[in-house]
């Protein structure tokens, strides 16, 4: 009796704890995206009011729509994002399952040489890279992020999996040795299921950099047809002048998609573990 | 085992035969070799990697290759290339080898020395505060949001992970408007409770804004060491929390004592990961502060020091010498960081679990 | 050996391939810029009227962010892939860029006569024989002010640094405006609305300048310091908090009527005329005492050169030669008042606020920014060290005196002028 009530009064506060850091993740968030509904004077005078029929705006959509193709880079950027968050999770498993599983000579100078990748931005090696992606034409493809993106994020990727894949039960990889399995099915049949969850996780972590990433966009694909949607709204950032409303709608428009790609991976992360795979 | 239908494939692990298994990586973290019985032959070690005619190794190379090859080709060797400009500069017109010339300078020339140890102090204090703030908040949440049967658990994730989805634009636009003195929202809010009088300008302190700028960078990451956590909690075994519950070890005391030790692993990479993070941020702090890391260069860290001195800004030009060399040095940085991290304390971690 | 590896490699992990792009028979020429403010511009005008007559080439005007501009358009130069017409900081930046052959020679280019030698000097070596940027606009500091605000409260247009403070001072008195619109967040406002903007009254325009760069005077003498000491006066007439002012904050604050001065660069008129519902008026920097010789910072900004590796390099120069007649001169200065046109042949301007400012070069003395010829080429960098230093000064965390000196120190640990 007592004890239910102790833990009624536990959850309670655990929901008032919750919601209490829910408001301060979610305000900023709110405001952002109330102030891209607003007159550009409403949003300097009031910035906390909600968009009101005197304030109601849409003036910064309409910039965004008319300025570029926004729908062109929208695609750009989920293309890059998907397609290098596969590769990244591929590649990754399997080099992670390479290195988690076997033992051969260099297997820890593997292991370190993948982790180098962690510690330097690859920002700096910005110039070799732009200096390759010409000799092979690269250059204003999305390939040519694509494969930035997979380098980058394969370091993390190969070390979060590898801890995560010494965790899996190696009973189950020897039944399936008995049963016959060859190495690649017991890494992709009894293996990946298992990881899903850090599979999951790796996603969502390679996916943010991608997503918001200035940077390799201007440098390797700046062209109008290979624009991605961060790259297209830095256009209203100026030199002097910043159209406040234009930035405020082209990133609200920019977190739907990153949040709609997140809840997939999210789903994904938590079918894996409500499954009971992992013990 | 002596049964099995492969014999070859000799990639067990049970508890007693391990040793008969050494061909196992998880045999070997147990029992390592280098510390352990005996060392393998050398005739051993080549047939292990060696005799890739024997076709079940082959798939060592299948699985490894693809990243292998893409991670070297886009990642590595450009990063080489800029590392071996460390040892180049510009003397007398010529591009010569100049040896630990550069790192002279960087260490020896007043200017150069003051700028970068002030930028690793800055660092070092971002660093702590994300491990100060954002780690102990980011278990905190797990925590909560593994209680058993919570509502709203999935919107609750969701919405505390947002903030780490935005862009670093949204990120500083929306922080710089809200910190703004003039359009101030935070001092309106704090006038609400009658705090007012506590408001500063903080990003335009050179005593306050670190601070503040590793705040609102803590408010963009929690949700990762959340979901690392997160996910570590949920991937406890039932039996394990069934046994402690009957055993009557419940609510706070089952956290610290069974719940924590088993989420160390994963607290050990949060950190690790926050510390590689920390050391390579450049973005939040160049979108809220500017390149130049304003005010008098007291929110300036090792990232920002380096794109200004790799890239240039307004009228200073890029230097590829002194920036490589800069470069090298946060690699060095994080290199020891992360070795200390592999090679002693997650040794140490692995060593308390078992 | 590594570059020949890395190519390979990739060649072998494009794993989606590209086909070569087919060549258009148009020839495109593609413009870098940092001004992706004007994108609408010369969407609109300048690349329409130079299309009309020049059938054949095609060109896209292709802006960063100005903040990333240097740093991607170094980057691009460096590896090939940077477009064909490069628009120019000023000074060292694109002499620079000339001195490792990313830009080519323009001395010869047909139109290039259209400009005089001051107006070239920030695309001209050193020795003054080789010019590579087709100059295109330079822009002016002096002070914007609320008119609304000022008949109000009955205030004239200053024209001493007495003067100044004593409208200042009223203006606090009244207390319905903030005196003056300046944030320090920013750095960059407080040295070049700042410093940049008043100091050429106390330094003598290029005599100080020039004597500056002669090594005849320091930043340690009263000419450079008194500019800062001036500067640390203003602190009390801002905005509350302007320590963390930004820049857009001080544009807002200013044209949403809260505040009565905005110190300035010309640039800002198109921008205040869309968004101000007051009326405005500009006045120079006020002098010292009255009757004193009055000085402006009319500084060049925006020049356009060749891309020397650009393979349209003839069409190119039909570009550029148009870039530099006055018709281009014309739809340029008119369609952005406050980028005020460096060609010779006077531009007729309709924005009263352009026509003010320009007015100034008749009666002052015109300058370039102190900083930004030679004596930013070295380690640290003055310029970026003036932003910081302007900075302290007015944030009070550092006295005029303290500021100068280790300014001076900085340029002495690598500038030896030349005897």
């Amino acid at each position: 009796m007592s004890k239910a009530r102790s833990s009624l009064a536990r959850t309670g506060a655990v929901h008032v704890a919750l919601i209490a850091y829910t408001l301060v993740a979610l305000f900023p968030v709110f405001l952002t995206i109330a102030n891209s509904f607003k007159s550009r004077n409403a949003i300097f005078r009031e910035p906390l009011a909600v968009p009101t029929p005197e304030t109601f705006s849409l003036i910064g959509y309409e910039t965004v729509l008319k300025q570029g193709d926004f729908i062109g880079y929208f695609q750009n950027s989920v293309v890059v994002t998907v397609v290098s968050i596969a590769l990244v999770l591929l590649f990754g498993a399997m080099a992670a399952f390479a290195l988690s599983e076997y033992r051969f000579r260099g297997n820890t100078l593997m292991g370190l040489y993948l982790a180098l990748g962690i510690m330097i931005p690859i920002r700096l090696g910005t110039v070799a890279i732009l200096q390759g992606m010409v000799a092979t034409n690269l250059v204003n493809t999305l390939t040519a992020l694509i494969l930035v993106y997979t380098a980058q994020g394969l370091p993390l990727a190969v070390f979060i999996l590898s801890e995560f894949m010494r965790t899996v039960s190696d009973d189950l990889k020897n039944a399936g040795r008995i049963d016959g399995l060859s190495e690649y099915a017991i890494f992709f049949q009894l293996v990946l299921p298992l990881i899903r969850p850090a599979m999951a996780t790796v996603a969502v972590f390679t996916m943010i950099p991608i997503w918001n990433d200035l940077w390799f966009p201007l440098i390797l694909a700046p062209a109008e047809s290979t624009k991605t949607i961060t790259l297209g709204s830095q256009i209203f950032i100026g030199q002097f002048v910043t159209n406040w409303n234009a930035v405020l709608s082209a990133l609200s428009l920019a977190i739907f998609p990153v949040l709609v790609l997140y809840v997939i991976f999210s789903r994904q992360l938590i079918r894996g573990i409500t499954a009971g795979a992992v013990k | 085992m002596a049964g099995i239908s492969k014999p070859r494939r000799r990639h067990g692990r049970g508890a007693d035969e391990c040793a008969h298994f050494e061909r196992h990586r998880g045999c070997a973290t147990r029992k390592p070799v280098r510390t352990g019985q005996r060392p393998m032959n050398k005739r051993e070690i080549m047939m292990d990697v060696g005799e890739l005619k024997r076709p079940r190794r082959w798939h060592i190379l299948v699985f490894l290759t693809p990243a292998l090859l893409i991670y070297t080709a886009v990642m590595i060797l450009p990063l080489i290339e800029t590392l071996r400009q460390s040892f180049f500069n510009t003397v007398d017109g010529e591009y010569t080898f100049v040896g630990l010339g550069n790192f002279n300078v960087l260490f020896g020339d007043p200017r150069w020395a003051a700028d970068f140890w002030n930028a690793l102090r800055n660092n070092v204090i971002f660093f702590l505060i994300h491990m100060a703030v954002q780690n102990p908040i980011g278990i905190a949440l797990a925590a909560m949001l593994s209680v058993p049967k919570l509502r709203f658990s999935a919107f609750y994730r969701t919405a505390i992970f947002l903030p780490t989805l935005l862009s670093f634009v949204i990120v500083g636009f929306i922080w710089k408007l809200i910190l703004s003195p003039i359009w101030g929202v935070a001092p309106y809010l704090m006038d609400l409770v009658g705090l007012k009088w506590l408001f500063a300008p903080w990003l335009g302190r050179p005593d306050s804004a670190l601070i503040a700028v590793s705040l609102i960078s803590v408010w963009q990451y929690i949700g990762i060491p959340m979901m690392l956590i997160y996910a570590a909690l949920l991937n406890i075994p039932d039996e394990v929390i069934e046994a402690a519950e009957l055993d009557g070890v419940t609510g706070w005391s089952q956290f610290w004592k069974i719940k924590l030790p088993l989420i160390l692993p994963a607290i050990g990479i949060v950190s690790i990961l926050t510390f590689v993070g920390n050391f390579n941020a450049f973005d939040l702090i160049y979108t809220v502060q500017g390149a130049l890391a304003g005010p008098n260069g007291s929110t300036d860290i090792l990232g920002t020091l380096l794109y200004r001195t790799f890239f240039g800004f307004q009228l200073q030009l890029g230097d590829r010498s002194m920036g490589a060399t800069i470069a090298t040095v946060m690699f060095l940085i994080i290199l020891a960081g992360v070795s200390l991290y592999l090679f002693v304390i997650q040794r140490r971690m692995r060593r308390y679990q078992f | 050996m590594t570059r020949t590896t890395m190519k390979g490699l990739l060649l072998a992990s494009s794993i989606l391939g590209s086909a070569g792009l087919a060549q258009a028979e148009d020839t495109t020429l593609t413009i870098e810029s940092w001004r992706n403010d004007d994108l609408a511009i010369w969407q609109e005008k300048l690349i329409p009227a130079f299309e009309a007559k020049n059938p054949g080439i095609k060109v896209v005007f292709s802006p960063s962010a100005p903040t990333e501009y240097n740093a991607a358009l170094n980057a691009k130069l460096d590896a090939g892939s940077a477009g064909d017409l490069i628009t120019c900081r000023p000074f060292d930046a694109s002499l620079e860029l000339y001195n490792k052959k990313h830009l080519a020679d323009l001395t010869g280019l047909a139109g290039m006569e259209n400009f005089s030698d001051v107006a070239k000097s920030a695309w001209t070596t050193d020795d003054g024989k080789t010019t590579f940027c087709v100059p295109m606009a330079s822009v002016i500091h002096g002070f914007i002010y609320n008119k609304d605000a000022f008949d109000q409260l009955g205030l004239t247009v200053p024209t001493t640094e007495a003067e100044f403070f004593a409208v200042l001072d009223k203006i606090k008195e009244d207390g319905n405006y903030i005196p003056m619109a300046m944030g320090t967040k920013d750095l960059w406002e407080a040295a070049t609305m700042g410093y940049q903007n008043i100091g050429p009254n106390y330094w003598k325009g290029e005599e100080g300048r020039l004597a500056l760069i002669k090594g005849e005077q320091k930043l340690t003498d009263e000419p450079w310091v008194e500019p800062y000491r001036v500067l640390a006066k203003w602190k009390d007439y801002l905005g509350d908090g302007f320590e963390a002012q930004t820049y857009p904050d001080s544009q807002n604050l200013f044209t949403l009527g809260r505040a009565a001065i905005y110190p300035a660069g010309s640039w800002e008129i198109s921008g205040f005329n869309a968004q101000a519902d007051f009326k405005m008026g500009a006045f120079p920097p006020p002098v010292k005492n009255a009757g004193d010789t009055c000085y402006i910072s009319d500084h060049n900004d925006i020049g356009i050169g060749l891309n020397a590796k650009s393979p349209n390099a003839d069409a190119a120069k039909t570009f550029l030669t148009w870039v530099a007649s006055p018709e281009f001169a014309d739809i340029y200065a008119n369609a952005l008042p406050g980028f005020f046109s460096l060609n010779s042949t006077a531009v007729k301007m309709s924005d009263p606020l352009a026509q003010e400012f320009v007015s100034w070069r008749e009666k002052c003395k015109s300058t370039i920014r102190s900083t930004y010829q030679i004596l930013s080429r070295g380690t640290p960098n003055l310029e970026n060290e003036t932003w910081v230093a302007s900075a302290n000064v007015i944030n009070g965390t550092e006295t005029p005196e303290e500021a100068a000196k280790k300014l001076q120190e900085g340029l002495e640990s690598w500038y030896k002028p030349a005897k």
